[in-house]
């Protein structure tokens, strides 16, 4: 890949990073937080993989995927607002 | 949860996901992933099924009894795999020192050890996220 092309997708995944962290803990619906957290660890999945760690990339896509669906089955118990 | 398309989809999907789970596990020393990774899409796959069917019929698939059980052959395996070492002389995990034929690099038998002892930490990891799953939909008295 030619080196600007990694620099932009960097800049790219990185300002998207920074605005679904911001979304995280301004979104008051607990599901949307969750879905949100998801996609967070996906992108940051994307940037191991930019930076040559393909093994951190799995466990995260995977361990963020797991997290995503324990704390929905917490959502499910307490109800999606929270009370 | 009962919609028709979900379960059938759920059903044809989930035995490649655990093959892939047992996929990463097999080859943690080979390729990226590992038994860590590897054990949470296996026990991803356990999970979706109890999310898709009902948490009673995944309840009968695997009990609980037999994911404790799983979980603590996992911990057993890895000590009895580190024991090796020490029974031929060596240190506590010891591989090629303790004289355990290595194989051939590259290919899938290659790390001694290391293929036995990541079966156990993935066998491990699975049965721990579907323990940590039924134990948050339980519901408590």
């Amino acid at each position: 890949m030619n080196p600007y092309m990694a620099d932009v997708l960097n800049i790219v995944f990185l300002s998207f990073l920074v605005v679904v962290a911001i979304a995280v803990s301004y979104v008051k619906d607990l599901l949307y937080a969750a879905i949100l957290l998801g996609a967070y660890s996906v992108t940051i999945a994307l940037i191991w993989l930019l930076m040559s760690a393909p093994d951190l990339a799995i466990t995260e896509a995977a361990a963020g995927i797991g997290m995503t669906t324990l704390m929905i089955a917490v959502i499910s118990k307490i109800g999606r607002k929270g009370e | 949860m009962t919609d028709f398309v979900l379960k059938r989809m759920v059903a044809l999907v989930l035995p490649f996901v655990q093959m892939l789970g047992f996929y990463v596990i097999f080859h943690g020393h080979l390729s990226p992933g590992g038994s860590f990774s590897g054990g949470i899409i296996t026990g991803l796959s356990l999970i979706a099924f109890s999310l898709v069917f009902g948490l009673e019929r995944g309840q009968e698939k695997v009990s609980e009894r037999m994911m404790s059980l799983v979980e603590s052959f996992g911990a057993l395996w890895y000590g009895a795999m580190g024991l090796v070492g020490v029974l031929r002389g060596t240190t506590f995990l010891m591989n090629k020192g303790a004289g355990v034929p290595l194989g051939e690099p590259g290919k899938l038998y290659s790390g001694g050890l290391i293929l036995l002892i990541t079966l156990g930490v993935g066998l491990k990891v699975a049965s721990t996220v579907v323990t940590l799953f039924v134990a948050l939909m339980e519901e408590e008295e």
